[in-house]
């Protein structure tokens, strides 16, 4: 920690000339886009409005916390922007605006601040989506570990897409390896001395997905965020009232992501993705649905990992390397380290 | 996948599984005192009789997640005014990860609350109950890495029982059952090591030396199962002011390992099946288990509830 450094004090969640500063200078200009209506950011009033194309209005909304707050390929500034615009996506929705709430540790840097701001900023602009409206918030040295970020997201969708809509007969897709956010994070944590050239998926999805929505019939989307792959299939299944079938070695996986989960005895396939979807697509637009995501930077190594049928109904069955065949289960909650 | 007339059952459950509630508790009470807690990840949701470590963690304990002993003797050298036990649990896979730390001459704030249990003498046991039939053993090959495959050669002889030391993965588990049903076929009963490139005969000496400087073999309970004659270890005299047990006066006291109608024993000796027990699906849940079988998400119980019956696929 370097004397003299800058830090966030209680004055800059107070709401008045020491935040408006803060606001001023180190985050109105990062964000491009500030406007999606008549009354924009700028106009820093007690609300925005937005002036929404044709189409559905989808809603999401996330609180992010992660430890590390930098980590491998990313950090909480870019999952903020990632995590809510990845949920959109995968309604079929194109982002259009979203708001950033920031509670923010006293005594935080404000280089880190910079930094995180930063990243997020990248990807709203990126994406095309403006921030139209915030709040900055200070707690108490130690009353939170550095900074959590919410956003909320708004995007229009042409279709709507759903995670229960998943029909006997269709193909199941991944957008890429499985599960290398999570463990990134487990990775980069100080406490398992371990060193690992991973970095995490974090992402944008909706330019890799817009077009595959456009000229494929998709019948049902999720990220598979927390719980990893299982949870995700897990909840297609049950919500679609389907089985889903998966072939375990067509899932794509990094070696690391494979090594590391060995040696800690973790299921990579209930490990985070944070820039990976699961698409269920009509059986005879697979291979055009495949195409278009291996024409994408971000969906290269995208696979068909299985399909949908009427047996077992709600669940999902992994075929195995030899032949076999297990359920793969709901993940209980967060996966632990474990010697057995 | 497997012929019909091959069945293939689960052994004395996972180390964590196994883990006396008795020892358990001991840990919870100790966390909830203030004293910091270490022990391996999958320990944390086992409950105890009241509180799992997690749930104690929740209530504002000290409970760490820890990879190895050495965590632990890491902690407590950072923190030197916080008194640190690991709870050490596991098979001889782990024991000697917590033997080295010991006779490495650890801090004074640091102890072990000793749980490792020995996998040898618990298979003898369940050989030894009456009505088991089992026609070979697939012996586990992370524990034969300490041990060796040599360590089964007493229990073949005394039970006419071919024993086959297996590895992981798919391949490696098919090898070993291969091996396992030629003995059988051939009316054979040694020993055999279908996971070389692993476990060598003799096994690890240096982590045998290790045990034999730290523990010496007692008794010990296992959940589901009961008291096992020299089944598990404590430690030795001369370290015993890193004996957690005696730096707290932590008493043997009788704790109940086998809860009323509890059929694990009798589940993991192919006496009964899951549905077979009274309380399966009823007083035992994956979420509220009683007995080692329901503990572990592989536990023989734990499968067959999330099945809704026999596990077909």
């Amino acid at each position: 920690m370097s004397v003299g450094e800058q830090r966030i004090g209680p004055m800059h969640g107070a709401g008045g000339e020491v935040m408006g500063r803060l606001l001023a200078d180190h985050v109105l200009p990062k964000f491009a886009l500030r406007s999606a209506g008549a009354v924009d950011l700028d106009a820093l009033d007690d609300g925005a409005t937005l002036a929404l194309p044709e189409g559905e209005m989808v809603v999401t909304t996330d609180a992010h916390v992660v430890k590390p707050l930098f980590f491998p390929g990313g950090d909480i500034g870019r999952l903020a922007a990632c995590g809510m615009v990845n949920d959109l996506a995968v309604m079929g929705a194109r982002p259009v605006a979203c708001t950033l709430a920031m509670v923010i540790e006293e005594g935080f840097s404000i280089r880190d601040l910079d930094r995180l701001l930063t990243s997020c900023a990248q990807v709203l602009e990126e994406t095309g989506t403006a921030l139209v409206a915030g709040d900055t918030k200070v707690m108490g040295r130690g009353e939170l570990d550095g900074v959590v970020l919410s956003t909320t997201g708004i995007g229009v969708a042409r279709r709507v897409i759903r995670d229960s809509g998943v029909r006997p007969g269709d193909e199941l897709l991944v957008t890429g390896p499985i599960g290398d956010h999570g463990m990134a994070l487990v990775a980069a944590r100080d406490d398992f001395h371990l060193q690992s050239d991973l970095l995490s998926d974090v992402a944008p999805l909706w330019s890799l997905l817009a077009e595959v929505l456009e000229e494929t019939h998709v019948t049902a989307m999720k990220d598979p965020t927390r719980g990893g792959l299982a949870a995700a299939l897990n909840e297609m299944a049950r919500k679609s009232g389907v089985g889903l079938e998966i072939d375990g070695p067509s899932i794509p996986l990094r070696p690391q992501v494979t090594a590391l989960a060995d040696l800690l005895g973790l299921d990579p396939l209930q490990s985070a993705c944070e820039g990976r979807a699961v698409l269920a697509v009509r059986q005879e637009d697979v291979e055009k649905a495949l195409a278009l995501l291996h024409g994408h930077p971000s969906g290269r190594e995208a696979a068909v990992i299985g399909r949908a049928t009427e047996h077992k109904p709600g669940r999902v069955v992994l075929c195995t390397e030899v032949g076999g065949r297990r359920l793969l289960d709901m993940p209980l909650g967060d996966p632990l380290p474990r010697i057995c | 996948m497997l012929p019909d007339k091959v069945t293939v059952l689960e052994g004395p459950g996972c180390p964590v599984c196994v883990t006396s509630t008795v020892e358990l508790d001991q840990a919870v009470r100790l966390a909830t005192q203030g004293v910091a807690v270490c022990t391996f990840g999958d320990m944390m949701r086992v409950p105890g009789t009241e509180l799992t470590l997690d749930q104690a963690r929740s209530q504002g304990a000290p409970v760490h997640t820890v990879l190895s002993a050495a965590d632990a003797v890491e902690l407590a050298r950072r923190s030197p005014g916080q008194e640190v036990v690991f709870f050490a649990v596991g098979f001889e896979t782990t024991a000697p990860g917590t033997a080295a730390v010991l006779v490495d001459d650890p801090p004074d704030n640091f102890s072990v609350l000793c749980s490792h249990k020995l996998i040898p003498p618990a298979v003898e046991y369940l050989l030894d109950m009456p009505g088991t039939e089992l026609d070979g053993l697939l012996a586990p090959g992370h524990v034969s890495t300490v041990i060796g495959a040599k360590a089964y050669v007493d229990l073949v002889r005394r039970h006419q029982v071919p024993v086959v030391v297996g590895g992981f993965e798919p391949l490696d588990v098919l090898y070993a059952l291969v091996l396992l049903v030629r003995q059988m076929a051939d009316g054979e009963a040694k020993v055999e090591n279908a996971y070389p490139r692993a476990v060598a005969w003799e096994g690890n000496g240096q982590a045998q030396e290790l045990m034999r400087r730290a523990f010496h073999v007692c008794d010990a309970s296992w959940r589901g199962i009961g008291e096992i004659p020299a089944s598990g270890l404590s430690l030795r005299t001369e370290l015993s002011q890193w004996d957690a047990a005696m730096k707290y006066e932590i008493q043997g006291e009788q704790g109940q390992e086998v809860a009323p109608g509890c059929r694990c024993a009798d589940v993991l000796v192919a006496r009964a099946v899951p549905a077979d027990c009274p309380l399966f699906g009823v007083g035992c849940t994956p979420l509220s288990p009683v007995g080692p079988c329901m503990v572990g998400a592989e536990g023989a119980c734990a499968v067959w509830y999330r099945h809704g019956e026999r596990p077909v696929v």
